[in-house]
């Protein structure tokens, strides 16, 4: 073996990389980074990617959202995102479903965290394909907007349950109440948990406060901050006192309720463009 | 190349063989974890109303457990094993490595505690919240300087092919583990994703399906193109087509976490990307595990006394199939009946089981073997049990999940002849509960494996435990 150190069994530039170790390296590092560059990036600057940096919704000189109309018109993008400058309902908490797209509430945001801390995205997907029987069952299809204040994206990969992307409105807070306590007393066959904790935990105040205040500062897509000091104060007192005397089950529910009702979506529109 | 030089090199394999004992506590541990929640999903009795043991919340210990736990341990027992052997040299620090040793431990203990509290970032494989992000980032990048320094001062010419593998690990689990968990804390066990919705989740799917690529796969090609030929008696089949087979692989596995979101609301170019690259990389893949099996080429009859060779050599027969199932559920018309199915569990099992922990374990018998200085295993046929359970389990898991995945597939787009959905979706769960009961049940068979490696691990320790004092004593007197 020794003697045949010095021959070159592949191309030169892999010898000289299998003989220096700081070369090797650096190839690695570049190869390695390229694909994620590609795919990653340009989902940052496209259109209809629901990327609009720290301004989403309030400044007019961001418009990434170019979905076409059936006549070929661009549709405003507060039509999609809710603009509380332009709409006609001004604050959070006058808000209507189909607005548009808008931040989670103080209790909706408590029910994410319980959301998030139960792990339901492993057997829940939030993502709604373009297929006729996802339609069917679920609604129309998701687009990037409707998920453009969650962070992190609840979208799951997986669904030992059902999706729950439109759940909004479907059931009765009754209804979920039982199901999340004992959910074979009303759907014989599911396979889901009892959350039997969750009526007698008091929501987290202080800890969805500081969540509500972390979304008006992310780098990415953040919560203009004067839509929660409207209608919170500039101190968020107000959500404190909506949170006082919730438990973890009303956070959980008003969550799910206001799953998916955001966007009025238009017959023959293709959002998917 | 060892063993040339007059004076034999004096290696540190304390700390490797502590990593390889922990990697056999931890496979008991991680796949009991995994018959626990596959017991959950066929009697939702077993959750038993307690909200640390609920299934959202043992999931996260589950894949945790037997990616970080399991194979971490395997990737530092063997990478620090082999980056000595195959560069004739002592570890650059053997304190450093040490200080791998401890920190991920604590890292794991700090896991265990942490998910049936409840404490997730909410990303898949990358639940853990961010103090526990921040020493995963300081273990990582020491184990990685360390193995790169050690690499540095080996005293052969050129850097063995598994090297490669383990460095393009390093480098890209240092990427992926940085980018992905960027967050802001609302508190020391929670916080949230500076990033949202299609941005989050195609960097989530980046670092999911690299994980996948660089952790489980390169990590544990390192392990096959050592081990392998090791095992065998005989050099790797071809030199060039390793070569091929990294660069590929290196360059070409990172673009694949598109095909995790078709038919989202990301960009279809991003999906269409991922699948089309997912394509080209079977032959890559093909390429490699070609070679793995051609190293046998002219001992294949040493796979009828050789039990370990046994484990290596089937666990390329199932890379070599979940490299072709994957890219296959990678095209759009596929991946619109599999997403969201138990395929994508019997894909991921596939892998795991038949692959990842097959290779593993076949290494970790070779370890126990070379590092207590024993001829043979405390008991080599109940490492053939070990084997035949861990086959028997994998097979039996996979096929559950193939016929599960496909029929709640079909269930979901089955329409009947007045145009409405033929199943509720409520119909298509209890659809599936004779298959969840079959793969618990093959979960079940591969654990009992685990656990007789486990014992036949401890009892081969021993005996050469108290073989060498009794040695000692002979040698004094």
């Amino acid at each position: 073996m020794s003697d045949n150190h010095d021959k070159i069994y592949s191309t030169k530039f892999q010898d000289s990389m299998e003989r220096k170790t700081l070369l090797m390296f650096l190839v690695i590092a570049l190869a390695v980074a390229v694909g994620g560059i590609v795919e990653i990036v340009p989902l940052f600057y496209l259109p209809n990617t629901a990327m609009c940096a720290t301004m989403a919704g309030n400044d007019p000189s961001c418009n990434k959202t170019q979905h076409k109309d059936a006549s070929g018109k661009v549709i405003p993008m507060d039509k999609i995102i809710w603009n509380p400058a332009t709409s006609a309902h001004k604050t959070l908490n006058d808000w209507q479903p189909g607005d548009g797209v808008r931040p989670y509430k103080a209790l909706e945001m408590a029910g994410r965290a319980v959301y998030i801390r139960e792990g339901c995205y492993l057997c829940h997907s939030q993502m709604i394909r373009p297929f006729r029987d996802e339609k069917d069952r679920y609604g129309h299809y998701s687009i990037a907007e409707e998920s453009m204040y969650d962070h992190p994206f609840q979208w799951g990969s997986k669904r030992t349950g059902p999706d729950l992307a439109r759940v909004g409105g479907k059931y009765s807070d009754d209804w979920h109440r039982l199901h999340l306590r004992y959910p074979r007393s009303v759907v014989q066959e599911s396979v889901m948990p009892n959350y039997v904790w969750l009526e007698n935990k008091p929501v987290d105040v202080a800890g969805t406060v500081q969540t509500l205040k972390v979304m008006t500062i992310v780098p990415f897509n953040a919560v203009p901050a004067k839509i929660y000091t409207a209608v919170y104060g500039d101190d968020y007192a107000g959500a404190a006192a909506e949170l006082k005397g919730k438990t973890d089950m009303d956070a959980l529910i008003a969550y799910l309720q206001g799953l998916g009702n955001h966007v009025k979506f238009e017959e023959g529109v293709n959002y998917r463009d | 190349m060892e063993g040339n030089s007059a004076t034999p090199v004096k290696y540190d394999m304390e700390v490797v063989r502590w990593f390889t004992i922990a990697a056999a506590i931890y496979a008991v541990v991680g796949t009991l974890v995994g018959v626990i929640i596959a017991a959950q999903l066929a009697f939702p009795l077993m959750n038993f109303d307690l909200e640390w043991l609920t299934f959202g919340r043992l999931r996260p210990l589950h894949t945790n457990a037997v990616i970080f736990a399991f194979g971490g341990c395997v990737l530092f027992a063997t990478g620090h094993y082999i980056v000595q052997r195959t560069g004739g040299t002592r570890l650059w620090s053997n304190k450093l490595a040490w200080f791998t040793f401890i920190g991920w431990n604590l890292i794991i203990v700090s896991a265990v505690v942490s998910f049936p509290m409840g404490w997730t970032q909410g990303k898949e494989y990358a639940e853990l919240e961010w103090p526990i992000d921040l020493a995963i980032a300081v273990v990582w990048l020491v184990y990685g300087f360390n193995y790169i320094m050690t690499v540095g001062i080996r005293k052969t010419s050129h850097i063995y092919v598994s090297n490669w593998f383990t460095m393009a690990m390093i480098v890209m689990i240092t990427y992926l583990h940085v980018f992905n968990s960027l967050a802001i804390p609302v508190s020391l066990t929670k916080s949230y994703s500076i990033y949202s919705g299609v941005q989050d989740a195609m960097v989530q799917w980046w670092y999911g399906h690299n994980a996948v690529g660089f952790f489980l796969t390169g990590g544990f090609l390192a392990i096959m193109y050592y081990f392998v030929p090791k095992q065998a008696g005989r050099p790797v089949f071809s030199y060039r087509l390793s070569v091929l087979h990294f660069w590929a692989l290196a360059f070409g596995y990172v673009w694949l976490g598109g095909h995790h979101l078709q038919y989202t609301a990301l960009p279809d170019w991003t999906g269409s990307l991922g699948a089309a690259v997912s394509l080209a990389m079977i032959i890559p893949s093909w390429g490699g595990a070609m070679n793995g099996m051609m190293t046998l080429s002219g001992a294949w009859d040493k796979l009828r006394t050789d039990y370990i060779l046994r484990f290596l050599v089937v666990s390329l027969a199932f890379y070599a199939m979940s490299t072709f199932e994957g890219p296959v559920m990678s095209i759009k018309t596929v991946n619109a009946l599999s997403h969201y199915t138990d395929w994508t569990i019997g894909h991921v099992h596939s892998g795991a089981l038949g692959w990842v922990a097959m290779v593993s374990f076949g290494a970790i018998y070779h370890l126990i073997k070379k590092l207590w200085g024993v001829d043979k295993m405390y008991s080599d046929s109940l490492v053939n049990v070990h084997f035949w359970l861990a086959t028997i389990g994998t097979v039996i898991y996979v096929v559950a999940m193939w016929v599960s995945g496909i029929m709640q597939g079909l269930m979901w787009r089955d329409y009947d002849e007045y145009g409405t959905l033929s199943y509720t979706f409520v119909e298509s769960v209890s659809a599936m509960h004779p298959y969840y009961v079959m793969r618990m049940i093959g979960g079940l068979i591969f654990n009992i494996g685990t656990v007789i490696a486990l014992f036949n691990i401890v009892m081969t320790v021993r005996t050469a435990a108290s073989l060498r004092s009794t040695n000692a004593v002979a040698a004094h007197a």
